[in-house]
């Protein structure tokens, strides 16, 4: 890593920009010339002649990715099909760009930008700072854009705030600006000063891509700059350095807890007897946010009403499941960009991306994103980050649109049809299939399995709080499909006669771990004891490259109220007023962490792979994945 | 006998919760119907063993999964046999054998648990087991009448007046044992929680599932002695008796944690021992548990967490199971699981062919292999799961392991 490190400048983004904005052929045969790397390798990269060539080799997340190269494309090789389904090779000049963006954004979404939403996201005060040049060389068509926007955006959120400013000069605009931007490069540099030794907690890989961009930068990217769009470029240089993903938010780190409630629209008050294994996670009294978010209903200007809406179902509880929240949430943000416009004296991809993070901190505020929800957002960042400048706003807002519908599609909902379709040829007749919980793809494959035929029986397993079984069970007997429902704790009993495990996942880790709704990990525990096959049925999109190997490190934690009292028993009132004892505490978690081991197979989109290959799907379909 | 009629009802009602509560009762009920019971002028042991063996068969009828009361039934059996053995041995004239019996008969008054089973063990297999033995071989199923007859004829042949004495004699001694047998029921708790100190150190994490009594005082007896230590309480649903005992430990100001049964695999890792109750512990060292143990168990045993079950001695089972998840379980009522209301549409049993699409699965117990239990914490003190059998062995005598066909070849 520390060796490549001082190649990149000079490689430099724009050297290989250069390179690939002249004619795609010129990739296809620099591709060729290569001969290090072999034949199949290069037909694999041949589809989307940019995804794989030499000069392009993606950069390695891991040290250890020199390594394993050779074994990289083969990979690659065993699933064309995919890349049909990915980039057009249009956009190829700044694929490695966005790579890097996403490591830094994901991590932002997750918690980062919980500290840092009010400014969109970790890299945007270097990036103003570094943008002096360019703006002034394209300040006329900002202002034409402007114009335009001005003019579509007539009675939308910004208008009337937008008109005023509009009267100013052009001189008086780029002077304030540049005041504005030495204000806050002064603001960051005293934050780089006085801030870093009081966080202990910041991440070293994070600071240092931000010393070594100011310094690259200016030098090489003045000519180059009006090529290539300015937001990818200083991304790109922090590409391998954020290569591991950010830590997560700590909430027992006081410091970063302090900064994060400042900025805290719903005001969450603490849980009064917090477990103290799970310190490090959120443990808010549940219920009392709801009426006081509501009545900032009409004050909170800067969340779009569609995403508010989407938060309080989040918070409520009215939407989960991994791909129901993550569809939800990139409805409500095509709705955001729906009414976006430009402000004046900015360009739309910072500032949408800056608008869209506010919005991603509100939901996190709602509920801890799922990882799914991460990788979408860090799917449309980089969309976002991407458009080219001299897009009108309406074809920005468009494409941006059909992007995320492309999103929901192919990476959710063809998705979940090709699993089906794989998942469908493990279920033979006679068999006794088992899942736990509500997965909506394994209700999809018992559905489809049911219409052709075959004949199979099902046993659904549920658990507290939240009972989601009783829905599965409710719509699979209304199918016809034979069922029989019984609670976590049989599960023992239930396996002798089971054949077949179908599980969901909110999301399977690099290490192979499946993070899913609590339980799973007790249901494939006892399904590998008894020797019964267990399938994880998951989405690509799903797979993250963080790595887990225990339940308590990184979790949600519910609402603790929910396990003091049972449904439809009112009998069972035995920790009535719990909370005025502190030697008790409730533990409702939500997540647990399957270990690889008992996962037979895993059913995704790109095929039934053994849990080892999910870092190789990662590395392989994690970059394609951003750039559908 | 209305009192036996009365217990049979309560026993098929399922009126009667918790190993303990059965086992005492069962016994105090085998104790009125020995009492109750007209002693003939011969072969007495084998008419109180037969009066014993009538009610027992009913009783187990009554509830089979209700192991304890077997138990109990079988412990019952071997301490006639035991009290018939000592009182002919007392009217023969051998030294050796008197002595031996005098010294059994103070250990059961004292009640010592340990030393008791063992000297009864011993006297068990000195003088009983020979000879039953031998009788098994030539007579069948029928062993044990026979040479209980055959010793009290010895008696007889003596003299009549001597043989009534010896008659009221072992009634009376029947009673006495079996009243020591009620309070070591009893006092079992005490005996096991005995032990608590030596188990769980300073700063220890411990996991249970449901709620045991026998857990519950053993934790106490812990806390008692100043230990410190956090405890997690699985719920155990369907039952939720988790909440119960999460009530009782806060109240004795122990630290406790209340998880939902699904979150048992996440957080054994963080856990230093599991402790849990059984219903019953059978002859190969498996152990019959609330629904759910296995579960923890297999999650204890990934990692590599003590599987620690506490049990009274009367939990002790002398049958090995066959099958037990199926045929040592009971299916309660779905209710505990689903809302009637709900879902009585799916229920209808009209709509497809006369058989409902839905099934709902609510067993009581569970069954957990010897080899994923770590220890047995009994009154007698820790034991292996291999070593089960030989304890067994020193509480039951092996004629009374099948009650029925006995029963029903001697009717």
């Amino acid at each position: 890593m520390d060796l490549r490190r001082p190649n990149r400048p000079v490689i430099g983004p724009k050297v290989r920009q250069v390179g690939f904005v002249t004619p795609d052929s010129a990739a296809a045969t620099s591709s060729s010339s290569i001969p290090a790397v072999s034949a199949a390798a290069a037909a694999s990269a041949g589809s989307p002649p940019s995804s794989l060539s030499p000069v392009m080799i993606p950069p390695p997340r891991h040290p250890s990715t020199e390594m394993s190269n050779p074994h990289f494309h083969p990979v690659g090789s065993y699933n064309p099909s995919e890349q049909i389904l990915g980039s057009p090779p249009a956009l190829s000049p700044s694929r490695s760009s966005r790579f890097d963006a996403d490591g830094s954004d994901f991590g932002g979404d997750d918690d980062e930008s919980v500290a840092l939403s009010g400014v969109g996201g970790g890299m945007t005060p270097k990036s103003s700072l570094l943008m002096c040049q360019p703006v002034t060389k394209t300040a006329p068509l900002v202002s034409e854009t402007r114009k335009r926007d001005s003019n579509a955006s007539k009675g939308k959120g910004e208008g009337p705030s937008a008109a005023p400013k509009e009267k100013l000069t052009k001189a008086e605009r780029r002077a304030t600006q540049e005041a504005q931007r030495a204000a806050k490069a002064a603001a960051k540099e005293a934050a780089a000063a006085g801030g870093a030794p009081s966080v202990s907690k910041q991440p070293k890989p994070a600071t240092k891509p931000a010393t070594q961009q100011k310094k690259d930068i200016p030098s090489g990217s003045g000519p180059l700059q009006p090529l290539a769009p300015s937001g990818s470029i200083e991304k790109k240089q922090g590409k391998k350095e954020v290569a591991a993903p950010h830590p997560r938010m700590q909430f027992d780190d006081m410091t970063k807890v302090g900064k994060l409630k400042k900025r805290a629209v719903v005001n969450q008050s603490e849980a009064r007897n917090r477990v103290e294994l799970f310190r490090h996670l959120p443990q808010y009294e549940h219920g009392t946010q709801l009426p006081d978010l509501e009545s900032k209903f009409f004050q909170l200007d800067l969340i779009h009403p569609s995403v508010y809406q989407v938060g309080l179902q989040f918070l409520s509880d009215k939407i989960s499941g991994g791909n129901a929240r993550c569809i939800a949430m990139l409805l409500a943000f095509k709705e955001v960009i729906q009414d976006y416009t430009t402000p004046p004296e900015k360009t739309l991809t910072r500032d949408l991306g800056a608008k869209v993070g506010s919005c991603v901190s509100f939901l996190i505020e709602c509920r801890p994103l799922s990882v799914s929800m991460g990788n979408a957002i860090r799917f449309l960042k980089n969309r976002i980050s991407s458009l080219p400048h001299n897009l009108s706003d309406k074809e920005a807002k468009s494409r941006l649109q059909s992007d995320i519908d492309r999103f929901i599609n192919e990476k959710i909902i063809i998705a979940s049809k090709a699993i089906v379709e794989h998942g469908v040829s493990k279920i033979r007749d006679g068999d006794v299939l088992l899942t736990y919980g509500s997965p909506s793809v394994v209700e999809s494959i018992f559905a489809y399995a049911h219409g052709i035929k075959k004949n199979f029986r099902v046993v659904v397993v549920d658990s507290r709080p939240k009972h989601e079984g009783q829905g599965l069970l409710r719509r699979l007997v209304e199918r016809g499909i034979h069922c029989t429902y019984t609670h976590l704790n049989a599960v023992s009993y239930v396996m002798h006669e089971v054949t077949r495990v179908f599980l969901g996942a909110s999301s399977v880790l690099s290490n192979g771990t499946v993070y899913s709704r609590v339980g799973t990990a007790c249901v494939a525990m006892v399904a590998h004891a008894f020797r019964v096959p267990v399938l994880v049925c998951c989405e690509a999109y799903k797979f993250h490259e963080r790595v887990q190997l225990d339940s308590i490190c990184s979790n949600e934690l519910g609402d603790p109220d929910a396990i003091s009292k049972v449904s439809g028993r009112k009998d069972l009132n035995y920790l009535d007023g719990w909370a005025q004892n502190e030697n008790i505490q409730l533990l409702n978690l939500k997540y647990d962490a399957t270990p690889s081991d008992y996962v037979s197979v895993l059913v995704t989109e790109q095929g039934m792979l053994p849990p080892t290959s999910v870092p190789v799907i990662i590395r392989e379909y994690g970059i394609e994945r951003l750039w559908t | 006998m209305p009192d036996v009629s009365d217990f049979i009802l309560k026993l098929q009602r399922r009126r009667i919760e918790g190993s303990h509560a059965t086992a005492r009762q069962t016994a105090e009920l085998l104790r009125s119907v020995v009492s109750q019971t007209r002693m003939p002028y011969t072969n007495q042991a084998a008419s109180l063993l037969d009066a014993v063996r009538a009610v027992g068969e009913q009783l187990i009828a009554a509830n089979p999964v209700e192991l304890a009361v077997g138990n109990i039934v079988r412990r019952v059996l071997h301490i006639i046999r035991e009290e018939d053995l000592s009182s002919s041995a007392v009217s023969f004239e051998g030294l050796m054998i008197s002595e031996k019996s005098d010294d059994e008969d103070d250990a059961d008054q004292k009640g010592g648990p340990v030393l008791s089973a063992a000297a009864v063990a011993a006297a068990a297999r000195s003088t009983l087991r020979p000879r039953s033995l031998q009788t098994l071989l030539e007579d069948g199923p029928l062993p044990a009448a026979p040479s209980k007859s055959s010793s009290a004829g010895d008696s007889e042949g003596k003299s009549k007046s001597d043989k009534s004495a010896v008659g009221k004699r072992l009634k009376h001694s029947v009673i006495e044992a079996i009243n020591l047998l009620i309070e070591e029921i009893d006092d079992c708790y005490e005996d096991i929680s005995e032990q608590a100190v030596e188990h769980i150190h300073q700063n220890e994490v411990i996991l249970t599932l449901g709620r045991s009594k026998t857990v519950k005082e053993f934790l106490y007896a812990a806390k008692q002695k100043n230990r410190s230590f956090r405890v997690f309480v699985a719920e155990g649903a369907p039952r939720y008796q988790g909440h119960v005992l999460a009530k009782e430990l806060i109240q004795k100001g122990l630290e406790t944690t209340v998880i939902t049964d699904s979150a048992i695999f996440a957080m054994i890792s963080r856990v230093n021992m599991v402790i849990v109750g059984a219903h019953a512990i059978m002859a190969n060292g498996g152990v019959i548990a609330p629904v759910g143990m296995n579960m923890l168990a297999l999650a204890a045993q990934r990692h590599a967490v003590p599987f620690v079950v506490v049990a009274g001695s009367h939990k002790l089972c002398p049958l090995y199971p066959h099958n037990p998840e199926v045929l040592l379980n009971e299916l309660k009522s779905p209710s505990d699981l689903i809302d009637f209301g709900e879902f009585s549409d799916c229920m209808d049993f009209g709509a497809h062919g006369g058989a409902p699409l839905m099934h709902v699965v609510n067993p009581t117990f569970d069954y957990v292999p010897p080899n994923l239990v770590s220890l047995f914490i009994t009154d007698t003190g820790g034991h292996n799961a291999a070593h089960m059998y030989k304890l067994i062995a020193d509480y039951y005598s092996a004629d009374d392991l099948v009650i029925k066909r006995k029963s029903t070849s001697s009717n």
